[in-house]
């Protein structure tokens, strides 16, 4: 899988935890945007998750985008229908939203990362 | 005036047509589904939509050469594999072989939430990928209407599928989209509105408790077509439509005949049988004789060499061949011989139209000289008087048109007119033979007589019909002034009539002696009346000559006595 574009990890804590290999899990989030083409649709897609990521994540993430119209095989092993579909395959259970993230509320309620700002701000105090 | 331009003959481009493979379907359909367009198969569920579908792209694979890809909406790929498997459809292997695409579209409405603008490219990608990938001609999308379930902005689904079906036709791929049958809509989601070429409507209804399957062809774009609704049946070589096409009267007939299997009734129509191609009814009554009839006819088509297809609804084979066994017939050795094949299955097993679809399919698998069906009436059983008549109408025909000779049993109920057949198939058939029992001092005898045969100078005799365990035979029966006598009422009264003629025959040799003896007694009579004239005469005579002899000797004793006295002289 290539990575066309990755929005790097973030992590207020040490170094050694960005590794999603020591991390305990639920504590990654791994997030994967399929797009068509660089359409004005996609575009928006991005800029609009990559706003959401810098508001709203605290948790550390990754973001892989891929371009279905480079690999066309992609969207039937990983059951892509809609153009743009953000997949949240870790933590379990995966989740699926469509569209180009403009409903900030919803990609938040979707992403089920409602909190996690606030949540990371008390585990540190 | 000038002279008119003479307009270029150009070639009329009739829509080409993409054979599906279904038996009978390409025959109703002209040829096929319109070829680089989409078709919308629709109907409740159960109906055999997928069915069609899979078939379609399965024998395009693998008997005209056309790659597809099958878009699963509903079942993953495995699913599909395992129920199709069963009718003999490996499309693993096909999909191994890349003659066919699987691609099952995992919609699941709780996963996806949606958030702004989008589309669906994503599908067109994975149906341009699959495309591409083996070169497809045909594509199915099997049930579209899904995408409907998962994602709720009705609007950019419509937009998307309008993209869909144009860009199926750019690419001039033969489609086939399943959709489930709506409330007084075609279909559920209208998709009759974006696709407007063909659409085929297919039908699962039950009644009396037996299903029937039916498919009708609503509409289909520049081209002409069968727009009756016509049975088909799914069973384990996929589907197959009836097609009932040939309701023409138009058939040739053969002078040729075939033998009945009883040589009396053979007899009885010019002394030659059936007519070949014909259709004979055999009617009767329970127990008068009608199978082992039809039975003997199976028996002297296979004597001749000729295949014979022999459906019972009432017993199986062996109980068939068992009960004709005993009559001297025997059909297991022909079925080994395999000129007689023997079907047996319950009329109440499908409907009506399914069980002439099953008839037609045999037929043309083993394409026999004659058909007996043993009894026909039982199909009445599973359907309407009417749908009989119009279903046995169309398998006349088509045994008809085919050439093959039929015999049809069917059963007369005790009430009803003997003449008259429940199904009133009679006007449809060529020869009817009725078979009945007559009852008289105590026992049933079984009589038969040809009611008509078209086309020939048959018996108009009433005969006995004889079953014993050398074969059938057909005496005539007696028919007096206190009716027809059959049965041992026959045999007395011919016992009566030998005796009555050894009566008269012994009277005649009685009165020939008394003429003898008397002729005697008067010859003795005249002899001895005889012998007494001749006494008496000799007796007279005697006399006679005496009374001569004493005149002689008084004048010779008067001649003397004057000689002695010297008398004067």
């Amino acid at each position: 899988m290539k990575f066309l574009e990755k929005v790097p990890v973030k992590s207020k804590t040490n170094a050694k935890a960005a590794s999603p290999l020591e991390s305990p899990p639920g504590k990654i989030i791994d997030l994967r945007l399929y797009i068509a083409g660089q359409t004005p649709r996609s575009q928006a897609a991005i800029s609009n998750l990559k706003r959401i990521c810098a508001e709203h994540m605290e948790e550390q993430y990754r973001v892989e985008v891929i371009d279905l119209v480079k690999n066309p095989a992609l969207a039937r092993d990983h059951q892509i229908l809609a153009i743009p579909t953000l997949v949240r395959s870790l933590p379990v259970p995966i989740r699926k939203i469509i569209g180009d993230l403009s409903d900030t509320e919803r990609v938040v309620v979707g992403l089920d990362i409602r909190g996690t700002k606030r949540r990371a701000k008390a585990a540190r105090g | 005036m000038t002279k008119r331009t003479k307009i270029a003959p150009h070639e009329l481009v009739t829509l080409q047509k993409s054979p599906t493979g279904i038996p009978g379907f390409d025959e109703i359909s002209g040829g096929g589904l319109p070829k680089g367009r989409t078709t919308i198969v629709c109907g409740g569920p159960g109906c055999g939509k997928t069915m069609f579908g899979i078939e379609f792209l399965v024998r395009g694979a693998m008997e005209f050469n056309e790659p597809g890809v099958l878009m699963a909406f509903e079942e993953t790929p495995e699913d599909m594999a395992s129920n199709v498997a069963s009718l003999g459809f490996d499309i693993q292997d096909l999909a191994d072989k890349k003659k066919l695409y699987l691609d099952y579209v995992y919609v699941e409405p709780s996963e996806i939430q949606e958030t702004g603008d989008y589309d669906l490219e994503g599908l067109f990608i994975r149906l341009q990928n699959a495309v591409d990938t083996i070169g497809a001609k045909r594509v199915m999308f099997d049930t579209v209407e899904a995408l409907f379930s998962g994602f709720s902005n009705p609007s950019v689904l419509r937009a998307e599928f309008r993209r869909l079906f144009r860009w199926l036709k750019d690419r001039k791929l033969t489609t086939v989209v399943t959709a489930e049958r709506g409330d007084g809509t075609l279909t559920r989601q209208g998709l009759e509105e974006y696709v407007s070429d063909c659409v085929i409507l297919l039908d699962h209804r039950i009644k009396d408790q037996i299903s029937a399957r039916r498919l009708r062809i609503v509409k289909y774009r520049g081209t002409k077509h069968g727009a009756d609704e016509y049975p088909f049946l799914i069973d384990e070589h996929g589907m197959s439509i009836l097609p009932l096409t040939s309701l023409q009267l138009q058939h040739k007939v053969s002078n040729e005949r075939q033998p009945t299997g009883v040589a009396d009734l053979d007899e009885m129509l010019e002394g030659k049988g059936y007519f070949r191609g014909s259709s004979i009814l055999l009617s009767g009554t329970a127990g008068s004789g009608k199978s082992t009839l039809a039975a003997s006819f199976a028996n002297a088509t296979c004597q001749s060499g000729e295949r014979c297809l022999y459906i019972s609804f009432e017993e199986s084979r062996d109980q068939v061949e068992r009960n004709m066994k005993s009559v001297g017939i025997d059909l297991e050795h022909w079925s080994k011989k395999g000129l007689l094949f023997h079907e047996a299955w319950r009329p109440t097993q499908y409907g009506i139209e399914m069980h002439l679809l099953r008839i037609h399919k045999l037929i043309e698998k083993i394409k026999p000289q004659s058909v007996v069906v043993d009894p026909i009436s039982n199909l009445i059983s599973s359907s309407s008087d009417k749908e009989v008549n119009s279903m046995i109408m169309r398998l006349i025909d088509f045994l008809k048109a085919s050439g093959i000779t039929a015999v049809f049993v069917t059963l007369t109920s005790g009430g009803d007119d003997l003449e008259q057949t429940t199904v009133g198939i009679s006007s449809l058939t060529d020869t009817w033979i009725l078979m009945r029992d007559i009852e008289l001092n105590g026992e049933r005898n079984r009589c038969l007589y040809v009611l008509k045969s078209r086309g020939m100078a048959h018996s108009n005799q009433l005969r006995e019909f004889i079953i014993s365990d050398e074969g059938l035979k057909l005496v005539p029966a007696y028919v007096g002034p206190e009716g027809v006598l059959t049965g041992s009422a026959r045999l007395a009264q011919e016992a009566k009539e030998k005796a009555d003629a050894r009566t008269r025959q012994q009277e005649i040799e009685r009165k020939q002696k008394e003429i003898d003896r008397k002729r005697v007694a008067l010859k003795a009579q005249i002899a001895s009346l005889q012998g007494e004239f001749e006494a008496v005469e000799q007796a007279a005579e005697l006399v006679v000559r005496e009374e001569q002899e004493r005149e002689e000797q008084l004048k010779v004793d008067r001649q003397n006595m004057a000689k002695s006295r010297n008398a004067d002289e």
